[in-house]
C-alpha cells in the first residue's frame, strides 16, 4: 500500500510536468493543425534558462529560496516565451498556407537547430544543480519503508494546478481566450469578424512556451540534472499525452499528461524500468486504435 | 533616386520595427548566449559573454533597418553600409586567418567565434549584392506567386530533363571510382550519399506515393541491419543470402506495425510510427542477450565478390579477389565494390518504384494519397493498399540497413536514432515528394555537402537544421515539387501547372 502510494505521488508529479508541456502541443494543434515538433526544445531551453538564472542568483547572493524561485520562474517564463514567439515568426508563419508536411519538416529542422544551438553554447555535458528545495513529509512509516511526499513535489503539484486554473480562466473568460477558441473553430471566419489571427497565433505560441518553461524549471528541480537532449523524449511523451487526452482539448492534455506520468511510474515500479517508454507508446497505439479522437477529443467529422 | 514605384518610407516605423527586433534578440540571447555554463571540477561555473549579445542586437537592428530600406526601394545607403561592413569584416577575418598571433584588430570582430563571423560577413555580402541589384536594375515587380510559379515551371522542366540528367548523373556515379581525383574519402562520401538516396527512394514509396507520413523509417533500417548481423552470426550465411532475408524481415516488421495503425490518418500515423521507431531502439538497447544492447554487434562479415573475399591473406583454400584477378592487393578494392553494391541496390529501388507506379497497386497508392474517401467508394481497399506500400518501403529500408551493417562491420542502437528518420524524411520532402530525381539532389545537398565540412563538425547539425527550415520556407512543396499523375486518360490534355496542394485531412 505504501509503495503504491509512493508511486502514485511520483507519477502525479511526473504527469504534471508532461501535462504542462502537452498543453503547448494541443493548443497549437488546435489552432493551426500542425505538430509543433520543436516544442520539446522550448521546454529544454526553459530548463537551461532556469539553471542559468539559479547560478546568477547564487553569484549575486540571493539565497532566500522563495524569492529565488519566484525570480527564476519569472525569468524563464519571460525569456522562453520569446523563443516561442520567434519560433512562430521565423519558421511557422511563412508556412501557414503550405502543405502540412512542410510545416512538420520545418518543425523538425527547428528542433535539430535548437538542440545544436544549446549544445554549442552550453556544452554537451550534463548540467547538475544543487537541490534547491529539500525535505518533505513522511508517513506510513513501518520501519522498512516510508512514503515520502517532498516539499518539491508539493510545489510542483500546487504550481501546476494554480497555473491550470489561471490558464482555464484565460481561455474561458478573456477576450484573448475567446479569440483563440474562435481561431480554433475556423481561422478564416475568425479573421473575417475582426480577430487579429496573426497576433492570436503568436500569443498561443507564447503561452505554450511559457507553460513549457515552467515544466522545464520543474524538471530541473525534480531531477537535478539537465542536458541539451532532454527535450526530445519529454516532447514525444508530452505529444503522446496530448493525443491520448484528445488533441485540441486543453483539459485533455492535462489528463493525458497525468495518465502518461502514472503509467510510467507504475510500469517502472511493477514491471521493468527499461521498457517504460515502450509502455507509454503501446498505450498510445491502443488508444488510437480503439478511440482515435483521444479520451476527451471531439470526433472529427470527415467532409467530402 | 526616387524611382516611380518608391513608396513613401516611414522612417520612424522602420526604426520602431528594428528596435523591436533588436529587443527580441537581446531577450533571446541574454539567457543562453550571455551566460555560458562551463564545466569546472566538482560542478559547473558561469562565464559571461555580454559582448556577443550586444553585437547580435546591433547587427539585428542595422540589418532589419537595411531590409526595410531595401523593401522601400532605397538601396543606396544599404549598399554603402553593407559593402563597407562586408569588406572590413572579410579583411579582418582573412588577416586573422593568416597571422598567427591575435592582433589588436581582432578585438573589433563582432563575435568570438570565427565561423559565426564568417556567416555574418556572408550575410553582409548578400545584402550588399541585393542592394547593388536594386541600384542598377529597377525592383523586380514579380510577386511571390509569380516566383513560386516560375520555380514550379523550373521543377517541371527538371523533371523533363530527368530523362537526360538521370543518365548523365548515373554515368558520373558509375565512373566515380575511376575519376583521377577520387580518393578514399570521396568514395566514402559517395557510399553514404547513395545509401541515403536508396533510403530516400524507399521512403518515397511510403511518403511520396502513398502519402503516409512515416517518422519511424529508421526502425526498418535497424531491423534490416540487425537481421543481417544476427543471421550472419548465427547461421553462418553470406551477405547475398542475408540481403533478401533482411529485406523480408523488415517488410514483415512493416506489416506488423502497419496492420493496426494504418487506419489512422496523417499526424496520428506520424506520431505512432515515431513511437515505433523509438520502441525498436529501446528494445535493441535492453534485450541484451539477443542484441548485445548498447555494446552493439561487431565482427559482421564483409561482403564477398561472388565468394571471393577482399582480404590480403584469405584463409586456407579460399582464393581472394585480388589473387583471382591477378591484381595487386589494394584496400580500396573493397570500398569500390561496396560503392557498386549500394549503387546497384539504389538503382533496383528506383527501377522498382518507377515500374510499380504504373501497376494497379501503384496507381491505387497515388489515388489514395489524393483522396481516401473517393478511393474507398471506388472499391480500393485502403488498408491493404497502404499496407503494401508500407511493407515495400520497409523492405528497401531493411535492405539498406543490411548494407549499412556490412559496410560498417559494427552496429549499435546509437546508429538508429530518430534523427536518422528525420534526415531521410527531410530528403524526401525537400526533394519534392514523389520526385525521384529530387531525392538525388536533396541527398547530395543534405548529406554530401555537409560531409565536406566535417571540420566544422560542431556547426554541421546546426546548419543542417537551419537548411531544412530555410528550404521549406523558400519552397514549401520541396525543391522539385511537381506532382503529376503517373497515368492519365489520353483524351484529357494535362492542365498547366499541375501542382495540387496536399489534401488536408
Amino acid at each position: 500500500m505504501g509503495y503504491f502510494l509512493q508511486q502514485l505521488i511520483n507519477g502525479l508529479t511526473l504527469g504534471m510536468i508532461y501535462g504542462l508541456i502537452a498543453i503547448g502541443y494541443t493548443m497549437v494543434y488546435g489552432i493551426i493543425g500542425m505538430i509543433n515538433f520543436a516544442h520539446g526544445e522550448i521546454f529544454m531551453i526553459g530548463a537551461f534558462i532556469s539553471i542559468i538564472t539559479f547560478m546568477v542568483l547564487g553569484l549575486i547572493g540571493i539565497g532566500w529560496v522563495p524569492l529565488a524561485l519566484l525570480i527564476v520562474l519569472c525569468a524563464t517564463m519571460l525569456l522562453t516565451s520569446v523563443y516561442g514567439w520567434a519560433l512562430e515568426r521565423v519558421a511557422y508563419r511563412p508556412l501557414r498556407h503550405s502543405p502540412r508536411l512542410a510545416a512538420l519538416i520545418t518543425a523538425i529542422g527547428m528542433s535539430i537547430f535548437l538542440q545544436n544551438y544549446v549544445q554549442l553554447l552550453q556544452g554537451a555535458r550534463v548540467k547538475p544543480l544543487q537541490p534547491v528545495i529539500t525535505g518533505g513529509l513522511r508517513f506510513f512509516e513501518d520501519g522498512r519503508f516510508a512514503v515520502s511526499f517532498s516539499y518539491l513535489q508539493m510545489l510542483i503539484i500546487v504550481l501546476t494546478i494554480s497555473l491550470m486554473i489561471g490558464f482555464t480562466i484565460l481561455i474561458n473568460r478573456t477576450a484573448l481566450g475567446r479569440a483563440q477558441r474562435a481561431c480554433q473553430q475556423d481561422l478564416g471566419m475568425a479573421s473575417l469578424i475582426g480577430i487579429d489571427v496573426d497576433r492570436t497565433i503568436a500569443l498561443t505560441f507564447v503561452m505554450g512556451a511559457s507553460l513549457a518553461s515552467v515544466a522545464g524549471l520543474m524538471f530541473l528541480l525534480n531531477y537535478g540534472v539537465i542536458d541539451f537532449y532532454i527535450g526530445f523524449h519529454a516532447g514525444v511523451k508530452a505529444f503522446t499525452a496530448a493525443v491520448l487526452g484528445g488533441i485540441g482539448s486543453v483539459p485533455g492534455a492535462m489528463l493525458g499528461g497525468l495518465l502518461i506520468g502514472l503509467i510510467e511510474a507504475f510500469w517502472s515500479a511493477y514491471f521493468t524500468v527499461e521498457y517504460k517508454d515502450v509502455a507509454a507508446f503501446a498505450i498510445l497505439v491502443m488508444v488510437l486504435i480503439f478511440r482515435p479522437t483521444g479520451l476527451l477529443g471531439k470526433p472529427d467529422v470527415e467532409k467530402v | 533616386m526616387n524611382a516611380p514605384q518608391t513608396s513613401a518610407f516611414d522612417f520612424s516605423r522602420a526604426l520602431k520595427e528594428a528596435g523591436l527586433i533588436a529587443g527580441a534578440v537581446v531577450l533571446l540571447a541574454i539567457g543562453l548566449v550571455g551566460f555560458r555554463t562551463v564545466d569546472v571540477p566538482g560542478g559547473i561555473g558561469l562565464i559571461t559573454r555580454f559582448d556577443d549579445v550586444v553585437a547580435a542586437a546591433v547587427l539585428a537592428f542595422v540589418g532589419r533597418l537595411g531590409i526595410a530600406l531595401l523593401r522601400a526601394n532605397r538601396p543606396r545607403p544599404v549598399l554603402g553600409v553593407s559593402l563597407a561592413f562586408a569588406i572590413a569584416l572579410t579583411a579582418l577575418l582573412v588577416h586573422g586567418a593568416l597571422s598567427e598571433t591575435a592582433s589588436a584588430a581582432q578585438r573589433l570582430l563582432p563575435f568570438a567565434s570565427t565561423v559565426v563571423n564568417w556567416v555574418i560577413a556572408i550575410v553582409a555580402w548578400i545584402l550588399a549584392a541585393r542592394a547593388a541589384r536594386l541600384v542598377w536594375h529597377a525592383a523586380s515587380d514579380m510577386s511571390a506567386d509569380d516566383r513560386e510559379a516560375r520555380m514550379d515551371r523550373l521543377g517541371a522542366r527538371v523533371q523533363e530533363w530527368a530523362r537526360f540528367v538521370g543518365p548523365v548523373l548515373l554515368g558520373i556515379a558509375i565512373m566515380l571510382p575511376f575519376l583521377p581525383w577520387t580518393d578514399r574519402r570521396l568514395l566514402d562520401i559517395g557510399i553514404l550519399v547513395v545509401t541515403y538516396i536508396m533510403l530516400g527512394w524507399g521512403l518515397n514509396i511510403v511518403v511520396g506515393l502513398a502519402g503516409l507520413l512515416d517518422l519511424g523509417y529508421v526502425a526498418f533500417y535497424a531491423v534490416g541491419a540487425y537481421s543481417y548481423a544476427l543471421i550472419a552470426a548465427h547461421f553462418d550465411l553470406g551477405f547475398w543470402i542475408c540481403l533478401p532475408l533482411a529485406g523480408i524481415m523488415a517488410s514483415f516488421a512493416g506489416v506488423l506495425l502497419g496492420f493496426p495503425v494504418l487506419r489512422l490518418r496523417g499526424d496520428y500515423l506520424a506520431i505512432v510510427t515515431l513511437g515505433f521507431g523509438e520502441m525498436v531502439r529501446i528494445i535493441l538497447i535492453n534485450w541484451y542477450t539477443f542484441t548485445k544492447g548498447p555494446d552493439g554487434l561487431s565482427g559482421i562479415p564483409r561482403p564477398s565478390f561472388f565468394g571471393l573475399p577482399f582480404t590480403r591473406d584469405p584463409p586456407e583454400g579460399v582464393e581472394s579477389f585480388h589473387s583471382f584477378f591477378g591484381l595487386e592487393y589494394s584496400s580500396i578494392d573493397r570500398i569500390v565494390f561496396l560503392y557498386y553494391v549500394i549503387l546497384a541496390l539504389a538503382l533496383v529501388t528506383n527501377l522498382f518504384t518507377l515500374r510499380i507506379r504504373k501497376l494497379p497497386v501503384g496507381r491505387a497508392w497515388e489515388a489514395l494519397r489524393e483522396d481516401e474517401t473517393a478511393c474507398r467508394s471506388l472499391g480500393v481497399h485502403p488498408r491493404n493498399t497502404k499496407l503494401t506500400a508500407f511493407a515495400l518501403g520497409a523492405m528497401f529500408g531493411g535492405i539498406g540497413g543490411s548494407f549499412f551493417a556490412t559496410r560498417q562491420g559494427f552496429i549499435s542502437p546509437e546508429s538508429f536514432t530518430f534523427i536518422e528518420s528525420a534526415i531521410i524524411l527531410a530528403i524526401v520532402v525537400l526533394g519534392g515528394m514523389g520526385s525521384q530525381i529530387g531525392v538525388v539532389f536533396a541527398a547530395i545537398l543534405l548529406i554530401g555537402l555537409p560531409e565536406f565540412f566535417r571540420d566544422l563538425n560542431q556547426y554541421r547539425m546546426l546548419a543542417f537544421g537551419l537548411a531544412m527550415v530555410a528550404i521549406m520556407v523558400w519552397r514549401p512543396r520541396g525543391l522539385l515539387a511537381h506532382r503529376e499523375p503517373t497515368v492519365r486518360l489520353s483524351d484529357h490534355p494535362p492542365p498547366s501547372g499541375g501542382v495540387q496542394p496536399a489534401p488536408r485531412q
